[in-house]
């Protein structure tokens, strides 16, 4: 098989974390592929998989629209791309989102994953936490979830998988080539996530 | 990748709770120095009043600084420079959906207290405002939510770090619209980086020792970032950023994001700016996307600046010693 190219949309966040965390992955895997930062459609349009990192969703929302990033991103989502998106990249892929204080938003959205979202569900930085998770439904059973002013998913859509729920509120999710989590695993040094990722984005060019 | 390790032993700051049936953990070093990681490639824009916080969530800021008055007027109005109305911090907190910091006064540990209570996402401890103590910096492990620190030298940056910055600025010269002295900084920086990289590659210990006395912090401390090198924490340029093209040129420099204090809210074409810097920090590789953001705003309306050499009061001085 040819080399697996797999995009970090580098507009703004914790991106080099996320390059690190899939360079690993793929090196574990043995699996023969690249990891690039990626900006602009056109080196969107390239892609194999693609990593929407931790970061402020309006901010990445509201500047991959306007270079035209977003639209592309979308189009190669729905003709079947595999997605890895993390707490802000979790409500870019989302249909709704509101904000626990501020309510309902109109920042730019994917508007692809069936879901709705809380922003800052668990609250401001200082309830920031660390704490265990669970993610039963893909054989990873012991997680620590990192949630930095993280979101939460309150409600799904048919075709959603719950992964992982955290005191009753679900923080991982998969819908297709889509997966999602609230927490970041870029920055611990458990790469069981990424791998994972990595396998679906396998299985998905096999498919084609 | 900058590591996110370095917890202090038994940090008071660091708070384990049970909720339900699951024990979490709050204020550790990978929060604090995480939330960071997530303004990296962003702008933080300085405001002092809703509307200026509006403005800045609007332009693409990646989280707004909550001061009293802006660094060009705490330097017109004289007098002692303090944290901000906690009433203003509030309402600003509830009017945005991003990250909202404030700054409070060197050393002043109570100021920090407050700011914490209030539930601001960072706090900065800022030479802007007049320090409380010379001596002393804020023992910032004591503390859930994460500090950033302004610096001007890698040993500087490296005590603050020590006492649990999770975040470090260049200091530039706050309110001064001229980027000199922040490119002076990250210039410095940058340089004493690359020797004790050099040193670290060397593999004499000796000399990473000196190193770490000469800038009075551990060796454990001087040894990571030598080895890394480049500072263990994000590191954002701050002081006297007016334009598209400062923001840009700071980020070539190596800096991971943009502060912009008077530069925005004292020009007279705010709302542009604001967008337009996000603009050159976002895409800052490509000239031609800088030049776009750079028309977007008109030289005629940036704040007339200031002669650093001509200053009466250098703010970056303070609390360069401790």
């Amino acid at each position: 098989m040819s080399e697996i190219n797999i995009g970090v949309l580098s507009i703004q966040g914790d991106v080099a974390e996320n390059v690190a965390s899939t360079e690993a992955a793929l090196k574990e895997l043995g699996i023969n592929g690249k990891v690039t930062q990626v900006k602009t459609p056109e080196q969107i349009s390239k892609l194999d998989g693609l990593i929407i990192p931790g970061g402020e969703s309006t901010v990445i929302g509201h500047l991959s629209l306007v270079n035209g990033s977003l639209k592309k991103i979308k189009e190669k989502i729905e003709s079947g791309m595999p997605v890895f998106g993390i707490c802000a990249g979790l409500i870019l892929l989302s249909k709704k989102v509101k904000d626990r204080v501020v309510g309902e938003t109109d920042q730019p959205l994917l508007d692809l994953l069936d879901v709705k979202v809380e922003r800052n569900s668990f609250g401001r930085q200082r309830d920031s936490f660390e704490a265990e998770v669970s993610l039963e439904p893909v054989n990873i059973s012991k997680f620590n979830g990192v949630f930095i002013r993280a979101p939460s998913i309150t409600e799904v859509g048919n075709d959603v998988e719950v992964i992982s729920k955290f005191n009753e509120k679900i923080v991982a999710v998969k819908q297709g080539n889509i997966l999602a989590t609230a927490f970041h695993p870029e920055l611990t040094s458990d790469i069981s996530l990424h791998k994972y990722f990595v396998k679906i984005l396998q299985q998905s060019l096999k498919d084609q | 990748m900058i590591p996110l390790s370095g917890d202090l032993p038994k940090a008071k700051g660091i708070v384990n709770e049970k909720i339900e049936s699951n024990v979490i953990t709050r204020g550790t070093s990978t929060l604090k120095r995480g939330l960071a990681h997530m303004l990296k490639n962003g702008v933080v824009m300085d405001v002092t009043t809703v509307e200026q916080a509006q403005i800045a969530e609007d332009a693409g800021a990646v989280s707004v600084m909550v001061l009293d008055k802006l660094p060009s007027d705490v330097r017109k109005a004289g007098g002692v420079a303090r944290t901000a109305s906690v009433r203003v911090i509030q309402e600003i907190m509830d009017a945005v959906t991003i990250p909202v910091m404030a700054k409070c006064r060197i050393g002043h540990v109570y100021e920090a207290r407050v700011l914490e209570e209030t539930d601001v996402d960072m706090i900065d401890e800022s030479e802007v405002l007049t320090p409380a103590d010379e001596n002393h910096h804020i023992w910032k492990w004591d503390f859930t939510t994460p500090f950033v620190n302004g610096s001007r030298s890698l040993a500087e940056a490296l005590r603050r770090i020590e006492e649990g910055a999770a975040m470090i600025r260049t200091k530039g010269e706050p309110g001064t619209g001229n980027v000199a002295e922040a490119v002076l900084h990250i210039k410095k920086f940058n340089d004493e980086l690359r020797i004790i990289k050099s040193i670290y590659d060397s593999g004499d210990n000796q000399d990473l020792v000196k190193m770490a006395r000469e800038f009075r912090v551990s060796y454990d401390l001087v040894n990571e970032t030598a080895r890394v090198g480049r500072l263990p924490v994000v590191n954002f340029a701050a002081g006297g950023i007016s334009t598209p093209a400062d923001a840009a040129y700071l980020m070539l420099l190596g800096c991971d994001g943009i502060f912009v204090g008077s530069g925005i809210f004292k020009a007279e074409d705010a709302k542009e700016r604001a967008h337009a810097i996000v603009l050159a920090t976002t895409f800052w590789e490509d000239p031609d996307k800088v030049k776009e953001a750079q028309k977007m705003i008109d030289e005629r309306q940036s704040m007339l600046g200031l002669d650093v050499k001509e200053l009466e009061l250098r703010m970056q001085d303070r609390g360069s010693t401790a």
